[in-house]
Formats: C-alpha cells, structure tokens, sequence
C-alpha cells in the first residue's frame, strides 16, 4: 500500500517535471527574443551571449524604424487581415445558411465541389494567379492578398455545420409565415444566433492571413505595400546581421499578437479546437 | 396578417409571374409573385455565387493554366514555346529538384513525427486527474502557435546562428563540442528548420488531443478499472482508439502541411535558399520568381501536387489501419 502511494509521488513529480521542462522551452524563445531586442549587437555576439535584458530597447527599435516602413506594414497586416476576416464571415455565413436551409438544384454537389477544393494545394494555381493579379493592375496592391482570401472552402463549410445544428428549422419557417425574406432571416436570425461561430472563425482566418508569407511575399513587391510578415524577412537582408535590430521588429511585431491571445486566450484556444474537431 | 398572407402568396404564384409592370407597385407585392422554392432556389444561388466566382478567376483557372504551362517554355515575357514533357524531362534530370524532394521529406518527418508523440505525450500528461495550473501549462505552450511562421523563422535563425557565439553552439560547446555552421550544413541545416516547425506546432497539436481526450467518456475508463485494466491497456485500448478520429486530422495537415515548407528554409538560408535546406516550394518559387522559368515550375508544382495526393492516400490508408487494428484488440 505504502509503495504504491510513493510509486504515485513519484509519477507526479515525473509529469511535472516534464511539463515545466516543456513550458520553459516553449516560452524561451520569446524571452530570448525580448534579451537580444534590448542589447547592443555585440554583446549579442560575444561567447556566451547575453542574457539578461539590455538597454538598447529604444536605439534598436529606432534603426529598425529605419531601415523598414515598420508601422506601415503593421498597418497593411491589419487592413488585408481585417478586411479579408470581414469579408469571409459574411461569404461564408452566407454561403453557410445556403447550404443548410435553402433547397435549390445541385446543392449536395456543389457542396462537395467547395469540400473538394480543401484539397488542392494553394501553390498549384501560383504562378497562374500571379499573372492574373498583374494583369488586373493589382501588383503591389492591397486588393491583390484581400480579394483572392475572401475565397474559403473551409469557412464554408465551417458555417453550415454550425448553422445546421444551431438554427432550427421551425424558426426559419416561423419567419417566412411572417413575411420575411431569404436576407432578413439571415441578417435577424442566423446572424444574431451564430455570433460565436463568426468569432471563432474569425480568428483562425485572421491568423492565417496575417501568419501567411509566401503569396503577399510574390504579389507586394513595393516595400511601402509589404505587410509586416514581408518588412520583418527584409530585415535580415543586411549584409552585416545586426541581430538586436531584427529581433527587435520581430519582437514588437509579436507583442500585439501576445497581448491579444492573453485577453483571449480561452476563445483563441476554443477556436483551434473547434475548427479540428469539425473537420 | 401572417396566414391571409401566406395564402395569397399561394394563390397568386401560378398565375402571375412575370406579369408585373415595373415600377408602380410596392416591392413587397413583387416579391409575392415568387413562390417561396422559386425563391429559396434564386437566394440560394446567390448566398453562393462569390465562392464559384473567386474560384473560377483565382482557383480553377490558374490550376488549368498551371497544367498548360507546364508544357511549355516560358520567361513570363516573351512568346511561349510549346516543349512537350520537356520541362518535366529538366526538373526530372536536375539533380537540386529531387534534393528538394529529398528534404522536404526529411524535415516533414523530422519536424512532424516526434512532434505528434511529444503532442500525445503532453495531452497525456495534461489530462491526467493530478495535474494542477493546466491551464497555465496549456496557455505556455500554445504560444508559439500564436506567432508568425515568419517571426519563429527569424527567432530560430539566430539560435541557430553559425558563430561560435550562437546559443544553440554555445550550449553544445558546454558538452565539449565544436561549433556548427548551421545553415551549410548536410544535417545542420535540417535540424534548425525541423526545430522550427516542430517549435510553433507541438502545443497546437496538444491542444487538439487535449480536447479529444476530453470527449472520452470517464465511464469507459471505470468499467476498465474494476475489470483490472492497467494504465498501460487503458491507454492503448480505449484513449488511442477513441482519439482516431483527432490523431487521423492531425497526421493529415502535419504531412500537408510539412509538405509545404517555405518560409522556414527561404528565411534561415537567405532569399536563395542552399542545397542542405531546399524544399519543393522553394525550389518552385525560385525557378519562377528568381530566375523567371515558369514552364519549369509550373511542372514542379504538377509534382508536387500529385505528390500531395499520393502522401494524403497513403496517409489515409495507414491511420485507418493502426485505428481498426487496436480497436480489434480490445475486444
């Protein structure tokens, strides 16, 4: 009795032990990065490095500033990050409430048509859609990663599951007897009851398009157009590395990010999860 | 007001579509001449048409175009010459493509793999009945998942750096060995990019299990008990199969997902990229955007979506088999 009492002592201490290992290499680099943010670039070079916070916060900030338009490629992340968030809710819920609650010719198989684009890679049509931004004019433009975004199978799809199973079908019909059209049971039902389902999708697509490198990276070449993922990768251009620099934009760069995800952590938390147990 | 409405709405429908002269009558009455399915099918239409719309300009049109250029030989420019499988025949007998092919494999295993079982392991340990401030530990490593690729990129880089000043070899110059030059070499290169997907993505995955193993209903695990299951059997025979359905996703997007490495090596070895760390994608974008062959990597990029297919096939195959296989053992 008593060894398997000390056998179970001895388990926990195992499985904390373990998980503040994991906890402390996950949070490192983030302190890490705050360190070399506020320390002069030899100090970060010399053997070991430095480990303590510096005083360099404001000077490397400062040539970070000079070197990239820092506040407007954070401005540019936020605009295409938000209106493309907008913009695929909307599509989406709609796209969403059709599936579920409107009978039309085709449905079942134009939904699985959306399923089946979740398939196809996005660097198949690459080359193809980059041709096509140019000739619309939309080279280093907004419009160039906002509009293409709006297209998303998975919100879709995402949409009508919540919706089937959250508005019920008496309530639709309810509203028709009333007099109500196919847009005004969307806008004073649907919307109003799937409130948290536009949150949670919200911020998986908010995080995709502000985390995405390589498309914005193709089609904003004017570095007054880089959104911030694109001015952070141009800072390590340089020749010579000044590593306080760089780390000093990718930290001001993710702060913002930090700072939101621990107003809302549960939230950010509950929409990953929900977005892998739908699919 | 609502039945006398409805039944208009019903005795007017066959008679009177079309028959509106524009203009002079209230909208509301013009909606009346659309049975309600006339007018379930017009909206329905319309709630969708911006998907098939964006899609025809930006999703079937380049895939087709993609397929085209392929057969042809193009600097984005000038005329396009028709080759034939010729630029197939380029990528197929240039030794970097299939070293590309050859990474992106090994950092998707290398970066993947042990992250899935580190992921499993950490569920295990977070869902256990003793841990206390869980949500602490969930909150800490979930938060490399909340960074850019981009900003874990650059971090990395400098752990990675090649001086003999860079964290990574300062730390390993404790246990008495000599500094590496990360980004040059063979296995060097691979390990820092592996690190950092497996960095961002290992709490991500957790957090997918975490909630899986939430879903298990605690009887399953009583009725193990007083049958006189060990924790060894309870794990095996009732979380993994009840976890199929979470473990199946996450194999999926992480083979996916590790097949599609770009940001990683394109920041850790410069705009260029080297052997030791190209993957396909980069290999494609550089063909197209450095040195402006589109012919040649619009054919890179037929492979690596037929490459794509065959790994998800595959993928598929086997977690359906390891998922039946232990649900049959614990009969």
């Amino acid at each position: 009795m008593k060894s398997e009492k000390n056998k179970q002592t001895v388990g926990k201490i195992l499985v904390y032990f373990g998980l503040i290992i994991v906890a402390l290499a996950s949070l490192f680099p983030f302190y890490w990065m705050f360190v070399m943010a506020t320390n002069p670039n030899n100090l970060i070079n010399q053997s070991p490095p430095a480990m303590v916070p510096g005083s360099e916060l404001v000077a490397n900030f400062q040539k970070v500033l000079d070197s990239i338009p820092f506040f407007q490629a954070m401005l540019n992340s936020l605009i295409v990050a938000t209106s493309v968030t907008l913009g695929v809710i909307i599509l989406c819920s709609l796209a969403g409430f059709a599936f579920s609650k409107l009978e039309f010719p085709g449905r079942s198989v134009l939904f699985v048509f959306i399923l089946g684009t979740m398939m196809i890679p996005p660097q198949l049509g690459l080359i193809p859609s980059y041709f096509i931004i140019t000739q619309l004019g939309w080279l280093s433009d907004l419009r160039a990663v906002i509009v293409p975004g709006l297209m998303n199978a998975f919100g879709i799809f995402w949409m009508r599951q919540y919706i089937s199973s959250a508005v019920p079908d008496e309530i639709i019909e309810a509203a028709r007897i009333d007099g109500c059209t196919n847009f005004r049971i969307y806008w004073n039902i649907i919307v109003p009851t799937i409130l948290p389902a536009f949150a949670t999708l919200g911020i998986i697509v908010f995080m995709a398009i502000w985390g995405d490198y390589l498309w914005p990276l193709v089609v904003l070449q004017d570095q007054s157009m880089h959104t911030i993922q694109v001015a952070l990768r141009a800072l390590m251009d340089d020749r010579v590395r000044d590593y306080g620099m760089i780390l000093s934009g990718t930290f001001w760069a993710t702060i913002p990010l930090i700072v939101v995800f621990l107003l809302f952590n549960r939230l950010f938390i509950k929409s990953i999860t929900d977005g892998a147990v739908k699919s | 007001m609502s039945e006398p409405y409805r039944k208009e709405i019903e005795e007017n429908e066959p008679q009177e579509v079309n028959s509106q002269p524009p203009g002079n009558k209230p909208a509301k009455k013009k909606a009346r001449t659309f049975s309600q399915k006339q007018r379930n099918i017009a909206s329905g239409y319309l709630f969708i048409s911006p998907f098939y719309l964006l899609f025809a300009v930006f999703g079937i049109f380049p895939i087709i175009f993609s397929f085209y250029l392929a057969f042809f030989q193009w600097d984005g420019l000038g005329d396009m010459n028709f080759v034939g499988l010729n630029n197939f025949v380029i990528i197929f007998n240039d030794p970097l493509f299939w070293k590309s092919l050859y990474n992106t494999v090994i950092i998707g295993l290398m970066g993947t793999a042990p992250q899935l079982i580190v992921a499993l392991l950490l569920a295990f340990a977070l869902n256990s009945v003793l841990v206390k401030y869980k949500g602490i530990f969930r909150l800490a490593i979930f938060l490399p998942y909340v960074t850019s690729i981009v900003a874990v990129a650059i971090v990395f880089s400098v752990l990675f750096s090649n001086q003999e000043s860079g964290l990574v070899n300062s730390f390993i110059g404790l246990f008495g060995f000599d500094p590496i030059t990360w980004t040059r070499s063979e296995w060097g290169a691979k390990v820092a990019i592996s690190a950092m997907v497996f960095w961002r993505w290992v709490g991500y995955n957790t957090i997918i299990y975490l909630a899986g193993m939430q879903s298990i209903p605690n009887d399953l695990y009583e009725a193990a008990k007083i049958d006189g299951a060990t924790l060894r059997q309870q794990i095996w025979h009732i979380t993994i199969p009840m976890l199929k359905p979470f473990i199946l996703f996450t194999v999926f997007t992480a083979t996916i997902g590790a097949l599609q490495i770009f940001a990683e090596p394109h920041i850790f070895q410069g705009r260029g990229g080297r052997p030791e760390g190209i993957t396909v994608v980069l290999y494609l974008y550089r063909d197209a955007f450095a040195s402006n062959f589109f012919g040649t990597a619009s054919a890179t990029a037929i492979v690596l979506f037929f490459i794509i297919i065959v790994f998800a096939s595959v993928n598929m195959y086997f977690a359906n088999r390891i998922g039946q296989s232990s649900k049959v053992g614990s009969k």
